[in-house]
């Protein structure tokens, strides 16, 4: 080792962000012998798939997999979890890092046990994120049931309300500190990976396809949410007008996707997701009729195709290969027509179904909170990596958009990377 | 160890409310153990209380009775110590309020005919704790005497050659194995790569080139080509490989299992294993058994398998209405590559000039289908391809005719930038029929986007079909296994070499192999590349593991391992072929030879063994046999009418989940059931459920994951082979006059924890109706 090299090498890693890919790439490094820090803005690990009711193909569920992924952080001493932490800046060079990282307040302390008592104190609801506001949780509330870790949080909005009071009054394990403070912790790393995932594209974005404007019009991912047990109507698809079982039901493809004033690119899971949404309908409602309007039918690879062959046997399902040009909505069912041209026959298709989905693409949460950090992102707001320098690597959806097999591979790739970067210097 | 114990009761939570604290206490006093309470175990005091105890008392063995598991682990974690965490909160008082199971008042505390469910349920799970502690010890690393850290690569392609790199950056050894005259594989054999980065529009030079100059830089990275494996024995960190010429024979390449029907003899008997060991050597003349070592077998520690693919060759009239087979100027996607990789775009028919050239993606008749083993990289290849054309030829044109254009995520762009192309016809359409047309050739095509029905011109047509990975008939690792030389289940994984493609897509059921590239699907050099990386860092982690003597995912860290009392071995096999990873070879006579390191921990083979002579030093036949021996089986000695007892075998990787989840909804399911966790079902050796039965036990009921193609299970096959299990025990039981239904197993997914109370309140009213088993008292 040379002289200009004998800087100090921090044999740790950082990853931000503990969604899918980041809790892989902490996970499959620390399991070499790694020092990994995973930074997580959520008070939750498992980010997008914890809102998944199913994966597609398996049609399993994203809990099963987090679950093993949470039991081996707990036998892993080597990885340090902070939630409800944001990276604030980043200075050094590859192998040396300096970063500093903002821990906001949970207020409530490791003695939490679960018990419900301070829910069950507060008085006053606010909206569920984790449900896309679908539904009014209260101000003391655990993320989700299989949430890790396992401890409740005090929303900021009721501090300084008798709610927040009432809570801390009714616990009787002293877990609730109002005086809790957003603190900076200042850590040493060698390598880092962002895993900063991805959002929604914000389907009011869309004018043509009246989300916002027409209650019976909901987001791929709010359908997640309405279709797992643990969601807003505890499983049951219901649309949101009036609450009844949706007969028929549209899928609108690459809603903002392949779209030159949204998301010029492909998001990847939309086509694979929506044909697994038309099975949980089909599952619960017998007779429902499904349209799905598409461009293209993305299911490659042999075993997206020989789901989406399964999906085309169904005779409930109709696939129409045109692009939905405009909604209208009925004013008395709140019914929707969704109008789109067939591409192959030429023919205008009025569809009147009682809830459309649109199938909303990824959008890189980059392009919307800019990195605290020295980072080349593409005109879409996907980090590019550049192996050559090395040091700092994007994982997952931030750098590209992926389903989640291709996210965990890529994922554990950036943990090689990352130990290259500490062992090299 | 000597153990030294120590029973806490939690009573916080409201465990103190809904049960007899005291009471609970004297369960363990009984057994002259000391017994301490405290308001809140997790709290500071408590904590205290357990530190103080280790430390000052000596005390190593803790039964900790609060909540479950899965919650304050890092709290009640004790280095050294043997932990028991009783589930009181989830497993009971959670599920079992007292507005159900009211305590007993003040008449009826002194009442013997008073059941106090809550209260018996509190103390047979702290019995059970107790009696687990007793019989568990705390692990001892499994380490090999000699560590190997060198990888083998087996495939050195633009896949293996990136492994290797990247493996040899961070100090490890590396041997590329190439079967080929030089490295390379298919990349050498392209004109152009496809766009593998932002902004992902336009066609790259072949990198292979680079990368094979990059080798040179890594004095760690041995390449041998025109070599190819005939045989890898022993286990992760010590594996002895020999290494051969292609198509060279010897005396260690691996033997082949026996097929089935060379199992039985003449009358259809299964021949025993001193016979079955000569039918194998028989059938495997000139070469030497598994168990027999390479004296010149050189060492490895993990494997890499990137060993790739093939092209697709279409059998005899497959594709005869497109003309394959039959015009010399309709080939594949893979002969078109090799004739633009030779210089200008020309028929293979006569030499000439090719100008109008269709491109097929979905063989038609009425399916919308790609070609068999395509994907994304197929739609990608066609428009590559389509503009290879167009550099060649001013006024060439390209016309392709897809199903669905599979362009996924940013190679959008390639797409995009190609309809740029005037040249180049991009259409939705099936074709129908390709046939001559004087000189060059029709195509016929229908609901295309340019209308119903349309014919092109072509001087040559190309079939988009796919790339075949090379494990589809050829296990190419040759593991000198006794479950035979390659992947299991190929079938299940449609001759794709992986076992859980979602969550975990580097495991395989052959633990020290990792797989990378399009052995596992088809995919681009971008994707390939990537994939190696992670291949690279897993063959990594297995290494690292060995060295540590712990499991490798999902039990990752995990010290325990089988313990095989050989003594009373029977030579059966089972435990050698249910081993859902091949861990377990055998000898002549059959005797089990463990390959710890190549364990997943699941315990199928304490599960399946009828001797029950393996056994983990913390998770044992007498382990958990002792707990169900621990569980009170109330009769009518005690109660004119005694509850019954069913007992529960639960998975703990998904049941025991979903069961603590129902517990935070407050669900409630029947009083009467007692759980035991498990590894996996897997692990279920049927002699807990005939001793549960024999005491007097009414019911006895298995909960895990979804088998069957879309399979939940971590250990690949444990919930299946428990099935069968059961399936079997019906017999015996029928043959003790007790009902088959007092025994059943039920699949669960993680999520579906509302269904739980159901599944279990079912099955305890099914065996009510069958009535008390009679063994019950005796």
């Amino acid at each position: 080792m040379t002289e200009e090299k004998a800087a100090p090498v921090s044999g740790s890693i950082l990853v931000v962000g503990g969604g899918i890919s980041g809790l892989t790439t902490a996970i499959e490094a620390a399991e070499v012998g790694y020092e990994v820090f995973l930074v997580e803005k959520n008070p939750y690990l498992g980010g997008r798939v914890a809102q998944l009711n199913q994966y597609f193909p398996k049609l399993c569920p994203p809990t099963c997999g987090l679950e093993i992924n949470f039991r081996r952080i707990k036998d892993n001493p080597g990885i340090k979890v902070l939630t409800l932490a944001e990276v604030e800046s980043v200075t050094g060079d590859p192998g040396n890092y300096d970063v500093a990282v903002k821990v906001n307040p949970r207020y409530v302390n490791e003695n939490c046990t679960c018990c419900d008592a301070c829910a069950e104190a507060c008085q006053a609801e606010i909206d569920s994120e984790y449900d896309f506001g679908m539904q009014k949780i209260k101000g003391a509330y655990l993320p989700f049931e299989m949430a890790f870790p396992a401890r409740y949080v005090i929303a900021p909005e009721i501090i300084g309300t008798s709610d927040a009071t009432r809570a801390q009054e009714a616990c009787k394990y002293d877990a609730i500190d109002l005086e809790m403070e957003a603190k900076t912790l200042n850590l040493n790393v060698g390598a880092i990976v962002w895993s900063t995932g991805w959002q929604p594209y914000d389907a009011a974005k869309i004018d043509n396809l009246g989300f916002g404007q027409y209650p019976n019009i909901i987001t791929n991912m709010m359908m997640e949410r309405l279709a797992a047990p643990n969601g807003p109507t505890r499983g049951k698809i219901l649309r949101p007008s009036d609450n009844k079982e949706p007969q028929s039901v549209a899928f609108v493809q690459c809603a903002g996707s392949r779209d030159e004033n949204h998301l010029p690119y492909c998001s990847y899971i939309c086509c694979m997701a929506s044909l697994k949404q038309a099975t949980y309908v089909r599952e619960r409602y017998p007779d429902a009729k499904i349209y799905i309007f598409y461009i293209d039918l993305r299911a490659p690879g042999y075993r997206y195709e020989r789901f989406y062959q399964t999906i085309k046997e169904d005779e409930n399902i109709f696939l129409i290969k045109g692009k939905v040009a405009e909604v209208s909505t009925d004013s008395g069912t709140q019914n929707v027509t969704v109008v789109a041209e067939n591409a192959v026959t030429g023919e205008k298709i009025h569809q009147e179904v009682e809830m459309v989905v649109l199938a909303t693409g990824m959008q890189p949460t980059v392009a919307t909170d800019k990195l605290p950090a020295d980072l080349q992102v593409n005109d879409d707001g996907f980090i590019v990596n550049d192996f050559e320098k090395g040091g700092m690597f994007a994982a997952g959806c931030a750098n590209k958009p992926a389903d989640v097999v291709s996210s965990n591979q890529n994922a554990t790739g950036m943990a090689l990377k990352a130990i290259q970067t500490l062992v090299s210097r | 160890m000597d153990k030294k114990y120590g029973i806490y009761i939690c009573e916080g939570c409201g465990i103190g409310d809904a049960v007899d604290i005291e009471k609970l206490g004297d369960v363990a006093k009984e057994e002259g153990l000391a017994v301490k309470t405290c308001p809140i175990l997790c709290g500071q005091a408590g904590v205290e209380l357990l530190k103080k105890d280790i430390a000052d008392e000596g005390v190593n063995t803790l039964v900790i009775a609060a909540c479950s598991r899965r919650v304050l682990y890092d709290v009640f974690r004790f280095d050294g110590c043997i932990v028991d965490r009783v589930n009181l909160r989830e497993g009971v008082i959670w599920t079992h309020p007292r507005s159900k199971y009211p305590a007993p008042t003040e008449e009826q505390k002194d009442d013997e005919t008073f059941i106090d469910h809550v209260q018996m349920m509190a103390e047979d799970y702290l019995k059970m704790g107790m009696a687990r502690v007793e019989k568990v010890d705390l692990p001892e690393p499994y380490l090999l005497e000699a560590l190997n850290k060198k990888i083998l690569v087996i495939g050195g392609g633009m896949t293996g050659i990136s492994a290797a790199i990247d493996a040899a950056k961070i100090g490890y050894e590396v041997t590329i194995v190439e079967k080929e005259a030089s490295l390379g594989g298919h990349a050498t054999s392209w004109r152009q790569q496809l766009p593998g980065a932002y902004p992902y529009e336009d066609l790259t030079p072949p990198a292979i080139e680079s990368k094979i100059n990059e080798l040179e830089n890594y004095s760690s990275i041995t390449v041998k080509t025109g070599t190819v494996v005939a045989r890898i024995a022993g286990e992760p960190g010590d594996f002895t490989v020999t290494l051969k010429k292609p198509g060279e024979k010897t005396e260690f390449d691996v033997p082949f299992p026996l097929p089935e029907e060379m199992k039985v003899d003449d009358k259809g008997k299964e021949l025993d294993a001193e016979k079955l060991h000569e039918a194998f050597m028989e059938y495997n003349k000139g070469k030497n058994d598994i168990l027999t070592v390479d004296p010149s077998g050189e060492k490895f520690g993990a494997v890499i398998l990137a060993a790739g693919w093939r092209p697709y060759q279409p059998e005899e009239g497959e594709f005869a209405h497109l003309g394959f087979g039959e015009n010399a100027d309709v080939i594949t996607n893979h002969q078109f590559e090799e004739i633009a990789a030779a210089g200008k775009i020309v028929r293979p028919s006569d030499g000439k000039e090719a100008k109008s050239v269709v491109f097929i993606q979905s063989p038609g008749q009425g399916d919308d289908k790609d070609f068999a083993y395509s994907g994304a990289v197929t739609s990608l290849v066609a428009l590559k391809q389509a503009k290879y054309l167009r550099e060649d030829y001013a006024d060439g044109k390209s016309y392709v005719f897809y199903q669905h254009m599979r362009t996924v995520g940013l190679t959008e762009n390639f797409y995009k930038n190609i309809q740029q192309d005037p040249g180049i016809f991009l259409t939705k359409g099936e074709v129908t029929r390709v046939s001559k047309n004087g000189g060059g050739l029709i195509v016929e095509a229908d609901n295309t986007l340019l209308g119903e029905k349309v014919q092109v011109k072509a001087d040559m047509v190309v079939l988009g079909t796919g790339m075949v990975p090379v494990t589809a008939d050829d296990p190419v690792i040759n593991l000198a296994y006794r479950q035979g030389p390659g992947f299991r289940d190929n079938a299940l994984f449609d001759d794709y070499a992986d076992s859980n493609f979602i969550c975990f897509p580097y495991e395989t059921q052959r633990t020290g192999i990792y797989a990378a590239g399009a052995i596992r699907r088809s995919m681009s050099v971008e994707e390939a590349v990537e994939d190696a990386t992670g291949a690279a860092l897993k063959a990594i982690q297995c290494l690292e593991s060995v060295n540590r003597g712990v499991s490798v995912h999902p039990r990752s860290g995990d010290m325990t391992f089988p313990d095989f009392f050989f003594q009373r071995c029977t030579q059966c096999k089972r435990c050698t072929e249910e081993c859902p990873f091949g861990a377990i070879d055998d000898d002549e006579k059959g005797t089990p030879k463990p390959n710890p390191a190549r364990c997943r921990r699941c315990g199928t083979c304490m599960g399946c063994c009828p001797e029950r002579i393996i056994n983990f030093v913390d998770y044992s036949i007498d382990s958990i046999g002792s707990m169900v021996k621990a569980i009170g089986v109330p009769s009518e000695d005690d109660y004119d009418e005694p509850p019954m007892r069913i007992l529960g075998l639960i998975c703990e990787n998904d049941a025991y989940p979903a069961l603590d989840i129902a517990a935070l909804n407050r669900l409630t399911y029947s009083a009467e059931v007692r759980f035991i966790p498990v590894r996996c079902l897997g692990s279920v050796n049927v002699i807990w459920i005939k001793d549960a039965l024999a005491q007097g036990m009414d019911g006895v009921f298995l909960l895990g994951c979804k088998h069957g193609d879309d399979y939940q299970c971590h250990f690949v096959k444990g919930s299946e082979l428990a099935e069968i299990r059961m399936k079997k025990i019906g017999d015996a039981l029928s043959s003790l006059a007790l009902e088959e239904e007092r025994v059943a197993q039920f699949q669960v997914a993680i999520d579906e924890y509302d269904k739980l109370p159901q599944i279990i309140d079912d099955f305890v009213a099914s065996v009510e109706e069958m009535g008390p088993n009679p063994f019950k008292g005796f």
